[in-house]
């Protein structure tokens, strides 16, 4: 079967109830998408399809049919970040640094749909990302200083090219 | 007599190179040459000037030889070269680099001695010096106990300035001028009219020299990264899902395997039966391996699945079956013949007990605990021509190399151990089981490579936990604060588990029993800390800040109760209790953090916690509001004192987490066992701390102790009795068992 991961369409031969998480470690060498738990329960794994933030290791590569999956490396790289993740380095989020592909990208979504989100919205949003280091204080000030950042340049970076334009305007 | 030869050769750092500072640390002289680790696989032109720096057509990598767990070690100890060096921290590479009895840490085991970190006694102090001899011999190369900037602060600067030295000689050669008319600056040598020389053009020629037999070290007013707070290097990877962990290498040809081993721990498999299995697709192998069966197939998910389809007849477990026989063998442990320590025994606690008109006491007790790091355990072994590789995440690559020794019968020096990038770790990768799988499963495997990934659960079910225990006190308070405790201790050993597992004999008391409790630094005319030793063979392990984590529970809610005995105020009494200077300090700081008895909104409360852990002081307060009978945590304070503060935002960080980390296991970490096996599988069961429950935290970070010291853990002890005595100035709720959820909800 054929799928569709950051931008380009991927052909994979596998058991259509594997999930997409193992589809994209084990099959294409995309290891930015993280294994937790296997259970939703971690979200680690978080990549989003058509926008939107789901749990890659629940989700059988069957039913992704011909949806756009966005994994971190579709954000930006170490050379050129997204907004969000730029605000992860400069409030030095990052311990351990496992669970945040995971959260970078349900916050990613979050800001997408709302680029100004309050406390007890962010909470909603974050809350299914674990994180065992507890980074959790600087996730929500990276959170604000990216929703700023975004407002400011009106533009919501989705993928690198769209935050390099952003950096560029 | 032979091996202690080939031990003694292989472990010198600095060669002849002594070291004389102004900053009042000792005087290095290791009388035998080095054997530096990084010439074994050198290329042409490249020069490894000391075991800690390696300069070739790359440029400059700095080793460093501690486990990267999310602390930030890799940042802050490659800093320590580089400010000698005289590079910045963009201009290098830093790594972790291979396995070796070089990198021996004698710090961490300083800390396993029974004399209080803050004791400068002769005794202690020549004790501390001691264990160098020791951990020397052991070359165990180990991150663990706080102890990496601790055990490099000195060797690394030293070999920063032994290398930058030898540079200067090797311009000064060139240019053919003294070696005093020339200056360094970011990764250059510079003469007097301004010609410059970079560090790798002169490399070749310095590998040639050696250096000073005396070196001066930098003084701290010249510093111009240490004492800064660093971009760390790790992070930018870490953010755009670049960064390669353990479960991310990536090898030609690579295979996949999963493993479920007996949850009655350390039991026999009676049988198993995976015809199933072995039809299954992509599964192309079904090995038997230390009471547990592997599966390899061409995709991790393909082995899980496979996994779960084979049947098993389990052999029951050599422990107690149930959490209450757990609970009721720690209860009967308080007799004398499991007494393992009383460190502590001032003035003359059975009198003051005996003619006191009233007494206080009281029982707690805390739960099992796993590690849980985020990225199940996992490593990858690749068996071929003669050589074994293998790829994990651990804090100990020394011990690593010893077991595939024995695994495969292959000479140390064709075993390369590349340690990875951790996702968390908190203690479990201090432990052996998941590399001995992936040895044992790529020796099935000749030629292939295979990694060996665990499921959350086998990862959760097949830990080594922080230990179940009970603590009793009985106190006799006066105006002021007590005037005679009684403590005592029962758990399991730690120390004794632990290294059990990694075959080296732990003989004696095990200070974990009692740390944070016997050596806190209050002065009580009466005071007694009683250590009693719970002897089974459930497997007990160090859990981020060991256990110091439980003690300091016991130990400050305890502070509490005898506070609010005698209505004293609980900061107050602490603070007049202190008979060590930097531990009240951080006490003052947290109250005036905190805004310490000043008026709060309706429902709301403060608690407060010290615990000393690692030589660290650490004062904690945790403010709560109490909406609809439920506790949310508002806000966190914390202020530390780490003796010198290399990197105050990452310390910030480590505390910051440290405290996170403790509340999440106070507020709902538990892990009970029935039928000889864990019940908690996943993170649905096995819950931790979530987005919206985790407080603002602040912190403060002191420089007033006498040395220098690790902040890994030291944030954890005071957590959970902060939020605790919270609880009661919000309830008058006494909660003495954790998890607290068990007592009282949360928002």
């Amino acid at each position: 079967m054929k799928i569709n991961v950051n931008g380009q369409s991927r052909e994979v031969d596998v058991a259509p109830d594997m999930p997409l998480l193992w589809v994209l470690r084990d099959e294409l060498n995309i290891k930015g998408p993280k294994f937790g738990c296997g259970i939703a329960q971690c979200r680690a794994c978080t990549v989003h399809l058509n926008g939107q933030p789901v749990p890659s290791c629940s989700l059988p590569v069957s039913a992704v049919g011909d949806g756009k999956i966005t994994t971190i490396e579709g954000l930006g790289s170490p050379d050129a970040m997204s907004v969000v993740q730029a605000a992860w380095v400069e409030h030095q989020v990052a311990q351990c640094g496992y669970c945040q592909p995971g959260q970078i990208m349900t916050a990613t979504a979050l800001l997408s749909s709302n680029s100004n989100p309050s406390d007890d919205e962010i909470d909603t949003a974050m809350s299914a990302n674990l994180c065992r280091c507890g980074t959790y204080p600087r996730i929500r000030a990276a959170i604000k200083t990216a929703a700023s950042n975004i407002r400011e340049i009106e533009l919501l970076p989705t993928d690198a090219a769209s935050a390099r334009e952003g950096e560029a305007s | 007599m032979s091996k202690l030869g080939t031990i003694t050769r292989r472990t010198f750092l600095f060669g002849s190179v002594a070291i004389a500072g102004g900053l009042g640390f000792g005087f290095y002289k290791y009388k035998q040459p080095i054997d530096n680790p990084l010439k074994a696989d050198l290329a042409d032109g490249s020069s490894a000037l000391t075991p800690y720096l390696l300069i070739d057509q790359n440029g400059i990598s700095i080793i460093v030889p501690r486990a990267e767990m999310g602390q930030g070690v890799q940042t802050t100890l490659a800093a320590l070269v580089a400010e000698e060096l005289d590079v910045t921290l963009d201009q290098v590479n830093v790594i972790h680099g291979p396995a070796s009895a070089a990198y021996f840490n004698a710090a961490v085991l300083e800390e396993a001695l029974p004399f209080s970190s803050i004791d400068t006694g002769t005794m202690a102090n020549g004790m501390r010096k001691f264990v160098h001899v020791p951990a020397k011999l052991l070359g165990l190369q180990i991150t663990g106990g706080s102890s990496s900037v601790a055990d490099a602060y000195e060797k690394m600067r030293v070999s920063g300035a032994a290398a930058r030295n030898v540079l200067v000689k090797a311009a000064a050669q060139q240019l053919g001028v003294s070696t005093s008319s020339l200056r360094t600056e970011n990764g250059s040598v510079i003469s007097s009219n301004g010609e410059t020389i970079s560090y790798l053009e002169l490399a070749a020629a310095a590998g040639a020299i050696k250096p000073d037999s005396e070196l001066q070290l930098k003084p701290r007013s010249a510093w111009k990264i240490l004492g800064k707070s660093q971009n760390r290097i790790d992070i930018p990877a870490k953010s755009t899902g670049a960064a390669e962990f353990g479960i991310d290498v990536d090898l030609p040809n690579m295979v996949y395997a999963s493993i479920r081993v007996n949850p009655s721990l350390g039991a026999a498999m009676n049988s198993y039966d995976a015809s199933k299995a072995q039809s299954m697709r992509g599964v192309k192998k079904v090995v038997e391996i230390d009471n547990g069966v592997a599966v390899i197939a061409s995709n991790t998910w393909y082995a899980f699945k496979a996994v779960n389809t084979i049947e098993f007849d389990w052999a029951t477990a050599d422990y107690p079956l149930d959490t209450a026989a757990h609970l009721k063998a720690v209860e009967d442990s308080f007799t004398s013949d499991n007494q393992d320590s009383q460190f502590r025994d001032d003035g003359d606690v059975e009198k003051a007990l005996k003619n006191a008109d009233q007494i206080i006491s009281a029982e707690y007790k805390v739960p099992y605990l796993p590690h849980a790091p985020l990225e199940p355990m996992n490593a990858t072994a690749w068996l071929h021509d003669g050589k074994l590789e293998v790829w994990a995440g651990t804090q100990i690559p020394t011990q690593a190399v010893k077991e595939a020794v024995k695994i495969t019968g292959l000479e140390q020096s064709n075993i390369k151990i590349h340690t990875t990038l951790m996702g968390g770790s908190f203690g479990r990768r201090l432990e052996m089981d998941y590399i001995i799988q992936a040895i044992k499963v790529a020796v099935e495997m000749p030629d292939i490579p295979v990694k060996l990934t665990w499921t959350r659960e086998e990862d959760m079910t097949h830990d080594n936990y922080r230990p179940i225990g009970i603590a009793r006190f009985k106190a006799v308070v006066g105006d002021t604060g007590p005037t005679a405790i009684d403590l005592q201790l029962a758990g399991a050993s730690v120390n004794a588990s632990q290294m059990g597992r990694l075959g080296i004999p732990a003989a004696g008391p095990d200070i974990a029993i009692v740390q944070a409790a016997w050596d806190q630094p209050y002065g009580v005319e009466n005071f007694r800390v009683t250590g009693y030793r719970v002897k089974n063979d459930f497997p007990v392990s160090s859990w981020r800040s060991v256990g110091s984590s439980q003690n300091g529970f016991f130990h400050e809610s305890m502070m509490d109760e005898i506070a609010h005995s005698k209505n004293l105020d609980p900061m107050q009494m602490r603070i007049g209790l202190m008979t060590h200077e930097p531990s009240r300090k951080v006490l003052e700081a947290v109250a005036e953090m905190s805004g310490w008895g000043t008026d709060l909104a309706e429902g709301h409360a403060r608690g407060v916690a010290f615990s000393l852990s690692f030589g660290v002081p650490a004062a904690e307060v945790i403010e709560i509001a109490i909406i609809d009978g439920k506790v949310k945590i508002v806000n966190a304070f914390a202020a530390v004192d780490v003796g010198t503060a290399l990197d105050p935002r990452n310390i910030e960080a480590q505390v910051m987490g440290g405290l996170n980390f403790g509340l999440a296991a106070a507020i709902m970490g538990d892990i009970s066992i029935k039928d000889g096996q864990i019940q908690e599988t996943n993170f649905h069961q096995y819950r931790s701390m979530r987005f919206y429950q985790a407080p603002a935290v602040e912190v403060r970070v002191l420089e007033n102790g006498d040395r220098i010291r690790g902040i890994g853990e030291p944030g954890t002890p005071p957590a959970a009795p902060a939020l605790a005595n919270a609880i009661f100035a919000a309830t008058g709720q006494r909660i003495r068992e954790l998890p607290l959820s068990k007592h009282i909800g949360f928002v």
